[in-house]
C-alpha cells in the first residue's frame, strides 16, 4: 500500500475513520503469547473487559470466551492478570507457580515456545 | 462606540478576553500573569462571560486542558509567564502538532534560575521552534489588539496554529496605561464564530487525536506545520488589515519608527521599543539619521520583509532581552536571526547584538543612546567594535 503525502493527510495527526486500529497489527510486539485453557474459564468476561487492545475473542450470542485475536494482542498479560480463575488456582496451588503452568485459565507463554 | 479605559497590560488582555467570551479558559495563576486570571474569574463570577473556567493544579494541566477542550471544538484562552510556560513545555508542541487554534497571553519573565519574577525574554524564547505563532506587544494597547487579532490568526483555516501574545512583566502588565476599548459587539462581530474542522463532540463523525504516529507519517504532518506557518504571514497581515480598518489602528510585521531616512537603527521588541522611540525622537532633534524598527511577528520570521526594510541602513543593533547560550558569540536569538536574514537577502552591513535586561534589569534612555552612538560609529567605519555587548552588567 503506497504512504500517503503531507498534503493528502488529514493535519494533526489527526484519524478521521473509527476503528481503522485493527488495521494495524500489532502482534508481532509480543514477548509472551496468552494460551487459553478453555476447560478452567468460567466465562465471567473480566479479560475481554480489561484488555487494552480489544484482542479478547468472544461468542456473545452464547456468552463464552473463545480465545484471543493473536494478530492484535501485545502479549501485555492483563487477561491474564486478572483472571479470576488464575487467581483461585494461585490461592489453591500457591503464587509461586510459574505463569505458564496448565492448571491456569490463562497462561502466559513465551513467544516462540512450544505451548 | 469605543471608549477609552485606564487599564494594566494584564487587565487589557483579560478585557478582550471577556469580549471574545471564549469556550474554554484553563490557566494556572503566575506572577506576572495573574491579574489576567483574576480579573477574568471576576468576569466569570459576575457572569459576564459564558466561558467554562478551569481552575487547574498545574500549568501542565492548564496547557492539557486546553488541547482537550480545542480538539473538542472550543475556542480555548489561556495565560502564563516563565516557569508556568516552562512547566507547559511537552503539552505546548502538543497543541501546535495537534493544530490545535489555542490563543495564550504571556507576560515575559525571566526563566529561574535563580528565582527572578521581572522581565525579560528567556521564557517565549525557549519555545520560539514549539510551531507556536509568537506576537509582541509593546503597551496593553497593543497586547489587547494582539489577542483579538490572534484568534483570528490561530483560526484561519489555512492557519490553525496556536498564538501566543507577549507583553513585558510588570513594565506594561502592571503599569496602568490608557487603552481604547473597543464596543463590545464591535469585537464580536470581529473575531466572529469558531467552526472547527474536526471536533470530537461531533459523534456523528468519530475522529482520534493524538495516535502513535511513527517513522511512516509524523515526518508528514511535521511537513503540514510547516505550511501552516508559510501561511500564517500572509494571514497575519489580512488579519491586521482588516482589523486596521475597523479600529484604525496600524499593524503589520513590525513597526518602523522614523526609519525611511535613518541610517542607522535599532531593531528592539516589547516595551523597550517605546523607551527607544523617545531616543529617536532626542537624537533626531541633533540631527542624528536614526531610526527603530519593532518586529511585532517573531513566528514565522518575516526574513525578507525585515531585510528589505533594513537594506537602506549603513548600521543596525539588535536589542535582545534573552541570551541564546552557547549559540555563536553567546548572542540573543533576535540578532542570530536577523543576521541570518540579511546575509540571505544580501543586505552586507555592519550589525551588533546588545543583550539588555535580564531580569527585569532596568533599561534607560540613556544606555539606547550608547547603542546609537556606537551604530553611527559603525556606519562611519564601516564595522562594529564588538558583535555581542552585555549592556550594563556590573564588571
Amino acid at each position: 500500500m503506497a504512504l500517503k503525502g503531507w498534503k493528502e493527510l488529514p493535519i494533526g495527526g489527526v484519524i478521521l475513520e473509527a476503528g481503522n486500529a485493527a488495521e494495524y497489527r500489532t502482534g508481532g510486539w509480543r514477548a509472551f503469547r496468552p494460551v487459553f485453557g478453555e476447560a478452567a474459564c468460567i466465562h465471567c468476561f473480566q479479560c475481554w473487559l480489561f484488555c487494552p487492545d480489544s484482542s479478547i475473542l468472544v461468542d456473545a450470542e452464547n456468552e463464552k470466551m473463545m480465545g484471543f485475536d493473536l494478530e492484535h494482542c501485545k502479549g501485555c498479560g492483563i487477561c491474564a492478570s486478572v483472571c479470576p480463575v488464575n487467581a483461585k488456582v494461585r490461592r489453591q496451588v500457591g503464587d509461586k507457580i510459574p505463569r505458564d503452568d496448565p492448571r491456569l485459565c490463562i497462561r502466559m507463554v513465551e513467544e516462540g515456545k512450544a505451548e | 462606540m469605543s471608549k477609552y479605559e485606564a487599564l494594566t497590560g494584564d487587565q487589557a488582555v483579560a478585557t478582550a478576553m471577556r469580549q471574545i467570551n471564549p469556550d474554554v479558559v484553563a490557566a494556572y495563576p503566575i506572577t506576572p500573569q495573574t491579574e489576567t486570571v483574576e480579573f477574568f474569574a471576576e468576569y466569570v463570577a459576575d457572569g459576564l462571560v459564558t466561558t467554562d473556567f478551569i481552575c487547574v493544579e498545574s500549568e501542565h494541566s492548564a496547557m492539557s486542558a486546553c488541547v482537550g477542550a480545542s480538539a473538542a471544538g472550543a475556542r480555548v484562552m489561556t495565560a502564563t509567564s516563565a516557569q508556568g510556560l516552562a512547566l507547559m513545555w511537552e503539552v505546548v508542541y502538543i497543541a501546535a502538532s495537534y493544530r490545535c487554534p489555542i490563543v495564550m497571553s504571556l507576560v515575559n519573565r525571566a526563566l529561574s534560575g535563580p528565582i527572578n519574577i521581572h522581565c525579560d525574554h528567556s521564557d517565549v524564547m525557549g519555545m520560539r521552534d514549539s510551531g507556536w505563532i509568537i506576537l509582541f506587544s509593546e503597551n496593553g494597547q497593543e497586547a489587547y489588539d494582539n489577542v483579538i487579532q490572534a484568534v483570528r490568526i490561530a483560526e484561519h483555516p489555512d492557519v490553525l496554529l496556536p498564538v501566543v501574545v507577549c507583553q513585558d512583566g510588570f513594565i506594561t502588565s502592571h503599569a496602568m496605561e490608557r487603552v481604547e476599548v473597543y464596543d463590545d459587539d464591535a469585537v464580536k462581530a470581529f473575531v466572529g464564530t469558531y467552526k472547527p474542522l474536526y471536533p470530537l463532540l461531533d459523534v456523528d463523525n468519530p475522529k482520534t487525536y493524538g495516535p502513535l504516529d511513527f517513522y511512516d507519517y509524523y515526518y508528514e504532518h511535521k511537513r503540514q506545520q510547516v505550511e501552516a506557518m508559510e501561511h500564517a504571514l500572509p494571514v497575519i497581515l489580512e488579519v491586521a488589515k482588516e482589523f486596521n480598518r475597523k479600529f484604525g489602528r496600524n499593524y503589520g510585521l513590525f513597526e518602523p519608527y522614523r526609519l525611511d531616512d535613518a541610517e542607522v537603527a535599532v531593531v528592539v521588541t516589547n516595551s523597550t521599543a517605546g523607551t527607544a522611540k523617545v531616543v529617536v525622537d532626542d537624537l533626531r532633534a541633533q540631527g542624528l539619521k536614526v531610526g527603530l524598527l519593532k518586529p511585532r511577528v517573531f513566528r514565522p520570521f518575516p526574513a525578507k520583509e525585515l531585510a528589505d526594510a533594513l537594506r537602506h541602513l549603513k548600521a543596525v543593533a539588535v536589542m535582545d532581552r534573552s541570551i541564546a547560550f552557547g549559540s555563536m558569540n553567546n548572542a540573543g536569538p533576535l540578532f542570530l536571526e536577523l543576521l541570518a536574514a540579511l546575509s540571505l537577502h544580501d543586505v552586507r552591513i555592519p550589525m551588533a547584538d546588545y543583550v539588555f535586561g535580564l531580569g527585569g534589569r532596568d533599561i534607560k534612555p540613556s544606555e539606547i543612546e550608547t547603542v546609537y552612538r556606537d551604530m553611527l560609529r559603525a556606519a562611519e567605519t564601516g564595522k562594529v567594535e564588538r558583535l555581542v555587548t552585555y549592556l550594563s552588567v556590573r564588571e
